[in-house]
């Protein structure tokens, strides 16, 4: 037992293992690269690194086989590797507290990867002009919202997320979803991950057809389904056919679209007015932001931007915050535990897109930073040092000593006596 | 006299640098550099005329050098002046590079009509306009990653083409002959021009031929005014000095505002009158109005032509260029040191590595102040800030070792990068205006710098490393010290290398964090930094763990070229993610071709056994 567990020790300690991890590293992030001329940023990221193996499908079938270790088996295999080193092999000593400084940094950097992998929401908040916003939209996700607007004060809202709509199951082979603020059931009869809207005269014949609704925007329009895209500047926009089904039959199908053109469909039942629409999902805040002014500036007699910027109030009664920002490039708002980037802008239709991320873990690369900083060099003045003091001391001699190698943190292990040659 | 010569080459080579300075004229008769130093605002910035003339030459043709019909070669500032004053002319000469065959088959040429095979004449392209026009459509339809060889060929002379037009429609309408006539009648003309047109406006009697010569002017105006981006036209004086200059204004712009003022710009009328003196060849004349035109200049525009003065005297130094030869030489005198002589051309070689130094670092520092910025802002600075961070290591390592090799190491890289940085200035004016994203002082000054000091730090180890498997294959003068030194020189600079790339790769995170909102995307020029300080870190570990010994660690730093071509070229060539910034593909061909003579070199170390003298040959 003891025994095994040295061998564990020594596996996990190992330089050797430091070396192929490292290589290993740099295949995947070499191939991930070429990868994104297909695949888009977003697609590289879930199928190389947020992932324990690469997989693929052999070809002429779905089976996935892994072909190559993920980010999450080479990050935390290095982590380890790095932790029982630190644990076991490393003797304190202040000629290599730079090392151990920078090896700590890298810990906390790839904690701080995972963490962020894990953690980070990212949205974005489209405002017009003097218009007041309190809740950002994701960059991906949509939801299907069913909005009950009865009361003048307020509305209720049932929100399905998109997942739920792509599901299989249920007697019509797709999610059935029974709610009980809701007087009726949600039958979804057909979901397609990226369509665009289309009015029925000009769907071109070979269009894969979709059934037609009874209801609303569906009478008039149809989607023509798309496939996938994992473009970074385009994003997927879903659609989906549901029936809602009440107590004494159907109220009807409607179409759904994400489409920004397309607007909440309203119908009334049992008394209730309510609005159905398939929306990107929306996250809301305790404050709000307006749009006062934007700007756009380019160079005088060229097409290069020279400035974005969006002067916003920000306002929250219960924080008593009520203030302008100004946010352009390289200078973010940072509130509330969000933090509010310039992202798009079309000045001419006079609107500013936001981009808002929120990472409960955005100081760690500051501080590994700051760490792997000192600790490089701490670790290079000292190798410095002793290299210009040994010259002085050595200088007329021409040894062999790697001066700086000494002082660095491992040495070299002892050459090995005469190795026996390969027979040719 | 061989003790002496370190020294005398050291003081030829000064000479030689210093005599740039110098003031001196191309032509006796005409003050054209007077002419080139005038200011103009072009791409967001003003510039000299000079800057305006040799950028566009190396856009159209790949030169500065213009040669005239009669074999004469034209300085940059005269063809410029041709270009402006007497269209018809610069319209024969042969300035457009055209070298795609399929191109030249639009307009029926063949290379033997072309200069030297494949320099051609706007007059000689002019037959075949239409269908380049149809062409080029086509292909701007098509995705930029997607372009063939012929479509890009097609885009880039639309380009030039453009870009002449504009330059002819900068000063004065190309058809006109004697536009300061023109002008002159138009003043004379506008009192009972104006009235004509505010009587119509009031539906009184006017006289119709001077409404309708207003009316001629006004449109004859606003087409100069839209054909060309260039702003020559200073703002009136009195008006507050914008500091974006956004008040400078086309000559077509600035006659249209005649209407409102009643009086023709001055500056208008100084460059008509410049016009005029070209056509008629009265040198006394151009030289007079320059520097009439100068002086009025002078008194609201100082600090403008402070730094238009500066860079058109940077300009005709032209520093980077010579020291490519200076490093040519150097290298060259290194190399001999090792067969012979190694103390007088060693030294020999350092000072010459030295003055280059001197001089591409007062060409950076220069264009550092032109432009208020940090030294490296785009691809074609990051390539002469690589070479001086590298030349920077190779002068401390010879000082410290006096081997020659950091000497070699400088010539070569100092050569090599400033090649690179030649051909990447083809693409027209180098000192560009920063987009909004990039444009950040502190995190150029220090994301940018410490990364590209990386860069310089890995190719240095992987020349270095090259040196080493080259002496010890193909010559006997690799002894035993020289190895070991090699080896401490290559390990010392990779510890520098991942130092610098580890530390300005994080910096890049979080300037990413700070304007994207993410410290990580996986961008590819992210995750070349990335695979560059991986790979210096693969070196270190595997030479702590005793996996590699010397000629090992001289393959891995080999590679470590590759890496760092790989990072600083190839991910640009994929032409996704948010930082390509400089994408171009005539040099992917060449970045393979570097890919596999490095790979050469390594297969060579490890089929061939270096085995390290005892003692020195001699």
């Amino acid at each position: 037992m003891r025994e095994n567990w040295d061998e564990f020790i020594k596996f996990f300690t190992s330089l050797k293992l430091t070396v192929v991890l490292l290589a290993l590293s740099i295949v995947l992030i070499f191939w991930a690269t070429l990868a994104q001329v297909e695949l888009g940023i977003w697609g590289v990221q879930e199928q190389f690194f947020k992932t324990f193996f690469v997989l693929k499908k052999i070809p002429g079938t779905e089976i996935p086989v892994p072909v190559f270790p993920g980010g999450y088996f080479i990050g935390g295999l290095l982590l380890l590797n790095l932790i029982f080193s630190h644990l076991y092999r490393f003797r304190f000593t202040w000629g290599k507290s730079g090392i151990q400084l920078t090896h700590s940094g890298l810990i906390l950097l790839l904690l701080g990867e995972l963490f962020t992998g894990l953690w980070q929401q990212d949205y974005q908040l489209r405002l017009d002009e003097g218009v007041e916003k309190n809740y950002s939209e994701s960059f991906r996700d949509q939801e299907l919202a069913i909005i009950d607007t009865t009361h003048p004060d307020y509305d209720d809202v049932v929100i399905l997320p998109d997942r739920l709509l792509a599901k299989r199951g249920g007697k019509s082979g797709r999610a059935e979803v029974q709610h009980p603020k809701l007087p009726f059931r949600l039958v979804v009869r057909d979901y397609y991950p990226n369509a665009i809207p289309q009015t029925r005269d000009q769907v071109p014949p070979n269009a894969p057809s979709v059934p037609p609704t009874t209801m609303g925007f569906g009478r008039d329009f149809t989607v023509i389904p798309l496939p996938l895209s994992y473009r970074q500047d385009q994003s997927n926009l879903s659609a989906a056919v549901v029936e809602l089904i009440g107590p004494d039959g159907s109220l009807g199908t409607w179409l759904l679209s994400a489409h920004p053109f397309v607007r909440p469909q309203p119908f009334e039942y049992a008394g209730r007015s309510f609005e159905l629409s398939l929306r990107f999902a929306r996250n809301y805040k305790p404050f709000s932001l307006k749009l006062l002014e934007l700007r756009h500036d380019v160079y005088p007699g060229t097409e290069i931007p020279k400035n974005f910027s969006s002067r916003v109030r920000l306002s929250e009664a219960g924080a008593q915050a009520d203030r302008e920002v100004l946010i352009y490039m390289n200078n973010p708002l940072r509130y509330g535990g969000l933090t509010f980037y310039q992202y798009q802008m079309d000045s001419a239709s006079g609107y500013s897109v936001l981009q808002v991320v929120k990472n409960p873990s955005w100081m760690l690369p500051y501080v590994s930073c700051i760490l792997m900083m000192a600790g490089l060099l701490i670790q290079f003045g000292i190798s410095l040092f002793g290299f210009t003091k040994k010259r002085s001391l050595t200088a007329a001699t021409a040894t062999a000593t790697a001066a700086v190698a000494t002082s660095a943190s491992a040495q070299p292990p002892p050459a090995k006596t005469a190795k026996p040659r390969r027979t040719r | 006299m061989k003790r002496a010569l370190p020294l005398l080459v050291l003081a030829l080579a000064i000479l030689w640098l210093a005599n740039t300075l110098r003031d001196h004229r191309a032509d006796k008769q005409l003050d054209l550099e007077g002419f080139g130093r005038l200011p103009i605002l072009a791409n967001g910035r003003i510039k000299p005329l000079d800057t305006v003339a040799r950028s566009s030459l190396l856009q159209l043709q790949g030169r500065q050098r213009v040669q005239s019909g009669s074999g004469a070669t034209l300085a940059p500032t005269a063809w410029l002046a041709t270009v402006f004053f007497d269209p018809a002319r610069a319209d024969r000469m042969r300035t457009f590079e055209v070298v795609h065959p399929e191109v030249l088959t639009l307009f029926n040429l063949r290379p033997e009509d072309g200069d030297s095979g494949k320099r051609f004449s706007f007059v000689q392209l002019s037959g075949g306009f239409p269908e380049l026009m149809r062409q080029s459509q086509l292909a701007q339809q098509t995705d930029t990653a997607a372009r063939s060889a012929f479509q890009r060929a097609v885009i880039q002379l639309h380009l030039n083409l453009n870009l002449y037009h504009e330059l002819k429609h900068t000063l004065a309408p190309p058809d006109s002959a004697d536009f300061l006539g023109e002008l002159l009648n138009f003043q004379q003309n506008l009192p009972a021009g104006v009235a004509a047109v505010r009587a119509r406006q009031q539906n009184e009697p006017y006289d119709e031929a001077a409404f309708n010569a207003m009316l001629a002017l006004g449109t004859r105006f606003d087409t100069l005014s839209t054909a060309s981006t260039l702003r020559p036209i200073p703002p009136p004086s009195g008006s507050a000095n914008d500091s974006s200059h956004a008040d400078w204004r086309t000559t077509g712009a600035a006659l249209l505002g005649t209407f409102e003022t009643g009086l023709v710009d001055h500056n208008v009328l100084a460059y008509a009158g410049l016009a005029q003196a070209w056509r008629g060849q009265k040198h006394a004349q151009f030289n007079e109005i320059v520097r009439l035109y100068r002086d009025q200049l002078q008194t609201q525009f100082a600090p403008e032509l402070r730094k238009t003065d500066t860079e058109a005297r940077f300009n005709a130094a032209a520093p980077f260029y010579r020291s490519m030869l200076l490093y040519v030489l150097a290298f060259v005198l290194a190399i001999f040191s090792w067969l012979k002589w190694p103390d007088v051309l060693g030294r020999t070689a350092f000072w010459l590595i030295l003055c280059a130094f001197i001089a591409t670092s007062a060409g950076i520092a220069t264009r550092m102040w032109l432009e208020g910025r940090p030294p490296v802002t785009n691809l074609y600075s990051s390539a002469l800030f690589v070479g001086w961070g590298a030349v920077l290591l190779c002068l401390v390592l010879e000082a410290l070792y006096k081997n020659a090799i950091g000497s070699v190491a400088a010539g070569l890289i100092g050569f090599s990068t400033l090649l690179i940085a030649h051909h990447l200035s083809l693409g027209g004016d180098t000192l560009e205006m920063m987009r909004a994203v990039l444009d950040s002082n502190f995190w150029l000054a220090t994301h940018v710098i410490i990364i590209t000091i990386g860069y310089s730090a890995t190719f240095l180890a992987g020349f270095l490393a090259l040196i080493y498997i080259l002496r010890g294959c193909f010559t006997r003068s690799l002894d035993r010290p020289t190895a070991a030194a090699l080896s401490r020189m290559v390990y010392g600079i990779v510890c520098f290398a991942t130092l610098f790339s580890l530390v300005g790769t994080v910096l890049g995170g979080i300037w990413a964090d700070q304007s994207w909102g993410r410290f990580w995307g996986w961008d590819p020029k992210e995750n070349g930094a990335l695979i560059i300080v991986i790979w210096n870190a693969i070196i270190l570990h595997a030479r702590w763990g005793g996996l590699v010994r010397q000629r090992g660690l001289m393959c891995l730093a080999v590679f470590g070229n590759i890496v760092t071509a790989w990072s600083w070229f190839g991910t640009n060539m994929l032409g996704v993610g948010l930082h390509s910034y400089g994408f171009m593909d005539a040099a992917f061909w060449w970045l393979s071709a570097f890919v596999i003579s490095q790979l050469a070199a390594i297969a060579l170390a490890l089929l061939r056994p270096i085995s390290p003298q005892k003692t020195a040959h001699q």
